[in-house]
């Protein structure tokens, strides 16, 4: 067997690792509720166990979502991750094919270059060297891409990176000096021995022509084992932990198993999957047009990981779920946020002397939401197109009636709005609806979410929609030219995005915008904002409305009462929700 | 020697009263309206707070002033360029015409705050809600004050601070004349429809001006006007479009319902268009709230970024009549001082 003590900084490295990685993973499926536990026994015997092996090698090694946002960042996640692996596979197989047993010492392939002087003894000797090389040249090159990155991150299109913490930076340097120590080694070594390919032997001669390399070789194979084994010590405590945990999460997502708004394991993995690689810093309006630096769901999920989020953060952010469109993971941000907010509620509160009965029974039942009530055109758009219609229903909310929940669940009082939702689901039962219609997309999304309605929940504009194709209302087309803002609870909260662009097409002449559907910018009023003061949000709503200004329109039209509020002051055009448009039409 | 030639733009109060100072003065004045008339929003208020005088007696003894003064009046002038090159001004009308002038006036006023931005209060969509400009107008017009249905109301209710204070609107400064006024329409409400219960929703009442607090307390004492501090969340119409207002009292703690057969909005003032326009052509800078800006909050009140240019009345800052009589008279003096070279500028040791 080879062996060498410079092989010890790796091996306690890697063994430390396992064994802490194996503790962390243990623990948090371990405390996974009995239900999510058995999801993922189903799971593992199930089809969804190779739909998530797809999805880990097109996420976890590919990148294939950062890809999508931003190619060079994509190129230089995939050449560390898929170059490492390809590498640690590469040099394995090379290593056992040399030595001809399917066993030998694990760190054997690592450092196959300083045991192996003789390289031509073994069959496709040839084609490994080249093949190992291009890998390190692979790897190597997505190395120069991440100090660029680090220097200067506009060369990526970034505004800005991230910023590292005490224990990010070891790791930080220990994986940037891994790939040019190991470079070194093995040219150094190749350089005496002319045992590498083209790149390392290339090298090897060179420096052979003024280095002392058989001292200096020696050396950097120590060097590159201590390089790997702080790297290894250090990831657990890093945010290269989001390189093992990334894997478990898509397993468990495959699974079934969800984020609910409470802090628990699954959120653990979710938070530690985060490869901070900061694609949410340049997609958070809070940055772009109010000029906060520090609260981007990157830093969040740092503060979160490290026990350290203070309660000014965890409101700083509109939860318009911008960042987790735009996040390659996938991790429910809003929902991480939220479950933080819950540990500064003051506690619970009896809402008991809220009493609302239910007078008569109906098919429909229409809940218009406080929002609605602040801007009457639409509620009164609303009544008039149920009146043509003739649909029988029920005004929930005409005369004032309990929340629907989302303001207190977007501020994480989760009890007190479970307790209105107790409230409301049993007004809505006893009205014996079988569809429940919402003008208020924030409603909309608490209705969908957290009531557990046997019923279907419905946003206006798929209801008028609805009406329209069944022949119970007429739309008039006008030749108003207008633009569609999605408002965010709408779109990116209750994925309806089809439906009012649909809808609008039989009514105007639709323009299509820059920031549409699930990239569309919040108007700045939202009611996760907790933190915002009225200037800040004025910075988000003219920037938003500078970028619908574009194309020329008659018309801005939303789907929201408060985006329609908010976006009214100092628009150019008019703006109008898309039930005035329908009942502008229909009344002619 | 050649007269100096001032420019005042706007015809209001502040307008007519600085032009009247100036060419009487021996300036050579000209009186640039946009309207037909002079007399600016004072032609559209039927009698002044506190002493009920009629608002047509003080346009009466502007335009005196403008003919006594031989003021050149130019109506019906729409601005489309004011330009300083050198020392000289010119302005530039739409129908071609150009005034060239050494010094100018700003008296470009304010606007009324459109209360279909305040949309939860339902102006322009219910019949029964009107402003404060709307309801001075049925004063005007002679007429008794009815609903929309022809009715004579027996409820009244009037809401303070309607885009002034108001964050969520953009505007968070108070617009002064706005709690007078309602003080003032409340006892004409009482005294025009006997038996009305009339009820002023407030914030605070900012009572400053002389006699201010005696005509308060009148609308209280003598015609037991209710006040009820609290602001009006959102107004709804029932079947019979009366308008149910929910507001919280907020002395007494408990949040109240009324209906009302008539809401009447006192809508605050904002930066008339005309001032922005043409304070922008002149280059002129706007303070925080949208209104000109002056040179320094206590001293150079009246006097602007450009030299010759100078504000007078509520283009600058709300303000009530009398104050916009002062205003116009001090930038007068200014305008005056700045033509016969003597420089205030020297005054100042702070930048």
């Amino acid at each position: 067997m080879n062996y060498d003590p410079f092989v010890l900084p790796l091996c306690i490295g890697v063994i430390i690792l396992a064994a802490t990685l194996a503790y962390k993973y243990l623990y948090w499926i371990l405390t996974l509720s009995n239900a999510d536990k058995f999801k993922i026994l189903k799971g593992l015997f199930s089809f969804r166990f190779f739909k998530a092996c797809k999805e880990v090698f097109l996420e976890s090694l590919v990148h294939r979502k950062v890809f999508k946002v931003n190619p060079l960042l994509g190129y230089m996640h995939m050449s560390f991750a898929l170059g490492w692996l390809l590498l640690i596979l590469g040099g394995t197989v090379e290593s056992k094919i040399h030595s001809h047993r399917p066993f030998n010492a694990p760190y054997e392939p690592v450092f196959f270059k300083f045991f192996n002087h003789d390289i031509s003894m073994y069959p496709w000797a040839d084609e490994f060297q080249l093949l190992m090389d291009v890998l390190l040249l692979f790897v190597l090159s997505g190395l120069v891409l991440a100090i660029i990155k680090r220097i200067y991150s506009r060369f990526f299109g970034m505004k800005k990176t991230t910023k590292l913490r005490l224990g990010d930076r070891a790791a930080l340097m220990t994986l940037w000096l891994i790939f040019p120590l190991r470079f070194l080694s093995e040219s150094f070594t190749s350089g005496i021995y002319h045992n590498g390919g083209f790149l390392t032997d290339g090298a090897g001669r060179m420096f052979a022509t003024f280095l002392p390399l058989h001292n200096l070789s020696y050396i950097s194979w120590w060097a590159y084992s201590f390089a790997l084994g702080i790297f290894f010590l250090a990831l657990p405590y890093s945010r290269y932990m989001h390189i093992f945990t990334e894997v478990i999460l898509i397993f468990l997502r495959n699974f079934g198993i969800r984020n609910c708004k409470v802090y628990n394991s699954f959120s653990a993995v979710e938070v530690h999957s985060c490869s901070r690689c900061g694609i949410c810093i340049d997609k958070c309006q809070l940055l772009t047009s109010a000029r906060i630096r520090d609260t981007q769901s990157v830093y969040f999920l740092q503060d979160v990981r490290n026990n350290t989020v203070r309660e000014d953060k965890a409101y700083d952010c509109m939860l318009c779920g911008r960042c987790q469109e735009f996040c390659p993971v996938g991790i429910n941000l809003n929902n991480i946020r939220i479950s933080k907010r819950f540990d500064f509620t003051p506690g619970n509160k009896n809402f008991e002397y809220i009493s609302q009965k239910i007078e008569k029974t109906a098919p429909v039942i229409y809940f218009a939401g406080c929002m609605t009530h602040l801007t009457p055109s639409i509620k009164l758009a609303m009544e008039g197109i149920f009146r043509a219609s003739e649909t029988d229903y029920i005004f929930l909310d005409k005369d004032g009636t309990i929340c629907c929940g989302r303001p207190l669940m977007m501020a994480g009082e989760i009890l007190k709005a479970h307790q209105l939702i107790e409230k409301n689901s049993k007004l809505i039962k006893d009205s014996g609806a079988k569809t429940l219609v919402t003008s208020c997309p924030i409603c909309l999304k608490v209705f969908k979410e957290d009531y557990l309605l046997n019923i279907e929940v419905i946003h206006h504009t798929q209801f008028i929609l609805r009406l329209a194709e069944e022949g119970k209302i007429t739309l008039n087309k006008s030749d108003l030219k207008a633009v569609y803002h999605d408002p965010c609870e709408l779109g990116r909260g209750c994925n309806v995005y089809k439906e009012p662009r649909q809808l609008l097409n039989k009514l105007v002449d639709l323009q299509s915008i820059k920031n549409e559907a699930e990239y569309s910018l919040c108007c700045g009023s939202s009611l996760g904002g907790l933190q915002l003061n009225s200037v800040q949000r004025d910075h988000i709503r003219i920037d938003t409305l500078a970028a619908l200004q574009k194309p020329e329109h008659d018309l801005l039209v939303t789907a929201c009462p408060l985006c329609k509020k908010t976006l009214s002051k100092g628009a150019d055009s008019e703006v109008k929700d898309i039930a005035e448009v329908v009942w502008m039409g229909m009344k002619g | 020697m050649k007269k100096k030639r001032v420019i005042v733009i706007g015809g209001g109060i502040s307008g007519m009263e600085a032009a009247t100072h100036l060419a009487s003065m021996g300036y050579d004045v000209t009186l640039l309206e946009k309207d037909k008339e002079l007399g600016g929003h004072l032609l559209g208020w039927e009698k002044l707070f506190p002493t009920m005088r009629m608002g047509k007696d003080v346009v009466e003894f502007l335009n005196k002033g403008i003919t006594l003064s031989k003021v050149n009046v130019i109506r019906k002038a729409e601005i489309v360029n004011a330009v300083k090159t050198g020392e000289i001004f010119t302005v530039t009308l739409a129908n071609g015409n150009k005034f060239e002038s050494d010094a100018v006036i700003m008296a470009t006023g304010y606007d009324l705050f459109d209360a279909r931005k305040k949309e939860e209060y339902g102006y322009g969509i219910y019949d029964n809600v009107i402003t404060s400009a709307d309801l001075e107008e049925k004063f005007l017009s002679g007429k008794p004050i009815l609903t929309s249905k022809g009715n004579v109301p027996k409820k009244i209710a009037l809401v303070h601070c309607v885009g002034s204070r108001d964050e969520k609107v953009g505007n968070v400064y108070c617009s002064k004349v706005c709690c007078v006024t309602a003080v003032k329409q409340s006892i004409e409400l009482k005294e025009s429809i006997p038996g009305v219960d009339v009820y002023c929703l407030y914030m605070d009442l900012r009572m400053f001006g002389m006699h201010f607090e005696t005509l308060y307390k009148e609308a209280q004492e003598k015609h037991a006007v209710n006040f009820i501090r609290g602001r009006l969340s959102e107004a709804c119409e029932n079947q019979d479009s009366s308008i149910i207002v929910k507001v919280e009292d907020t002395l007494a703690g408990k949040p109240l319902r009324m209906t009302v057969d008539m809401l009447v909005l006192m809508v605050g003032m904002v930066p008339s268009a005309g001032t922005v326009k043409v304070g922008k052509m002149l280059g002129l800078k706007f303070g925080p709230n949208g209104f000109l800006k002056s040179m320094d909050q206590h001293t150079m009140g009246t006097i602007t970024n450009i030299p010759g240019v100078f504000i007078a009345g509520t283009c600058a800052a709300p303000r009530p009549i009398n104050n916009v009589f002062v205003d116009a008279r001090a930038a007068a003096i200014t305008a005056s001082s700045y033509l016969e070279g003597y420089d205030i500028e020297k005054r100042i040791s702070y930048s």
